[in-house]
């Protein structure tokens, strides 16, 4: 238990060694712990970012979801009114063009009817005639005989 | 030790492992003598400072922000439960980016050269004893303390070291006028009839913190080297109550030591912050 120049020689080291950590061990094992902090510190921001991210994009799909039932409603509801307008109008001309050929056939037969009756008027002058010709027993002039046989055929009309 | 034909008696036995190997080549005869210094003392705490600061070079070569090994993990594990310590006690960060690598170097220094008490007693000084012979000299003189911590001058002068930033910092902090006028303010107050009594004060207060610092350590590990070295004698007896003694005395010893070698490192540390953190502030 006795002091010495030890006490000095000590001190000297003691200072060197302290000098030595200070210039080459503290720096950068302090920085290396700073940088890890903050790269933490920004995952856990990042993490708490994407969690925020995935919340509002969750939200976003069921009002999307929302948004495409509704339309999808729309749009079945604007087809069915189109389909039964569609069906409407089909109907509509699907009577419209029977009653036309309805008409036309109508007219047409009506037409057939008036020929056949003409030709029916015809036959019939002539039978007319014919007959006048058996009874008169001569040959009637046709050509005079026009105008009587057209008062003829007005009559039979 | 036993050359001539007769084993040490105990007393030979301690006072030769407690006898620094010096510069004289015989223990020093007075109490203070600054033409001696301990070649043993300077001999271990440089070798373990070495490698004190070896081993947190390395780990700070390799310091990256990635994901730390083992070891980079460990150390970081120092320097962050240090530079915490330091950033509760000193305030000033521009003091910290010198003071807190400090602490840390002396923590582990200071460990490293306690936990040296936990290698057998004997183990160094009879190595150092077969050198000696082996180099023609009387094993009788071949001395060797292995615990640099377990040297007076050793630990004064760490805490001496302390002393000098404690006034540096004072000054540095203060300004010299505004420290001296604080070493006759303070304690008790601004009087001149205060000034010789505050001035004693502040100069005990400076004396009784370093002795202090130095001896604790000093005394923790000179008893513990000292109970290993009772302990070793005890198994030197040669019979089966010294072997078990020895054996179940030196196993709680070494364990319980563990912690003292430990805890007298991070006292050494804490007080090293506390004193340069008073230098920072007024009283």
């Amino acid at each position: 238990m006795n002091l010495n120049a030890t006490l000095i020689a000590q001190l000297v080291v003691f200072f060197i060694l302290a000098w030595f950590t200070m210039k080459f061990v503290w720096p950068p094992i302090v920085k290396a712990l700073d940088e890890r902090a903050k790269k933490i510190a920004d995952g856990l921001a990042a993490a708490d970012k994407a969690k925020a991210d995935l919340a509002l994009a969750e939200k976003k799909v069921v009002e999307e979801l929302r948004k495409a039932r509704e339309s999808a409603g729309d749009v079945r509801a604007s087809a069915e009114k189109q389909a039964s307008q569609l069906i409407d109008e089909a109907r509509a001309e699907a009577s419209r063009i029977v009653s036309q050929a309805r008409e036309a056939a109508e007219a047409e037969a009506g037409a057939a009817a008036q020929r056949a009756k003409e030709a029916l008027r015809d036959q019939v002058a002539n039978l007319a005639v014919a007959g006048a010709e058996k009874i008169l027993r001569r040959e009637i002039n046709a050509q005079v005989h026009a105008e009587l046989l057209a008062n003829l055929k007005q009559e039979l009309q | 030790m036993a050359t001539e034909g007769h084993a040490p008696t105990a007393s030979e036995y301690v006072v030769h492992h407690l006898t620094h190997l010096n510069n004289t080549g015989h223990a020093q005869q007075n109490i203070v003598d600054w033409t001696v210094i301990n070649l043993d003392s300077m001999f271990y705490s440089i070798v373990i400072g070495l490698v004190t600061v070896f081993m947190l070079w390395l780990a700070a070569r390799k310091a990256t922000s990635g994901v730390p090994g083992r070891f980079q993990g460990f150390v970081e594990l120092l320097v962050e439960m240090v530079a915490d310590q330091a950033k509760g006690i000193i305030h000033s960060a521009e003091s910290r980016k010198f003071v807190a690598p400090l602490a840390l170097t002396v923590f582990v220094w200071i460990f490293l050269m306690n936990a040296m008490d936990l290698l057998p007693v004997d183990l160094l000084p009879r190595i150092w004893e077969g050198i000696y012979a082996a180099g023609g000299g009387d094993p009788h003189h071949a001395y060797q303390r292995v615990v640099a911590t377990a040297d007076l001058s050793a630990t004064l002068g760490m805490s001496c070291g302390v002393l000098l930033l404690c006034l540096y910092y004072n000054v540095k902090i203060k300004g010299f006028g505004g420290w001296v006028h604080e070493l006759f303010t303070a304690p008790f107050g601004n009087h001149p009839l205060l000034y010789p009594v505050n001035f004693a004060m502040q100069i005990i207060e400076f004396v009784a913190k370093t002795v202090s610092h130095g001896m604790r350590l000093f005394g923790n590990m000179y008893a513990g080297e000292l109970i290993f070295i009772l302990i070793a004698l005890l198994g030197s007896t040669a019979t089966v109550f010294g072997f078990v003694g020895h054996v179940v005395a030196g196993s709680i010893w070494a364990i319980f030591h563990i912690l003292i070698i430990t805890l007298q490192a991070f006292i050494f540390m804490m007080l090293t912050l506390v004193y340069i953190g008073q230098a920072h502030e007024g009283h």
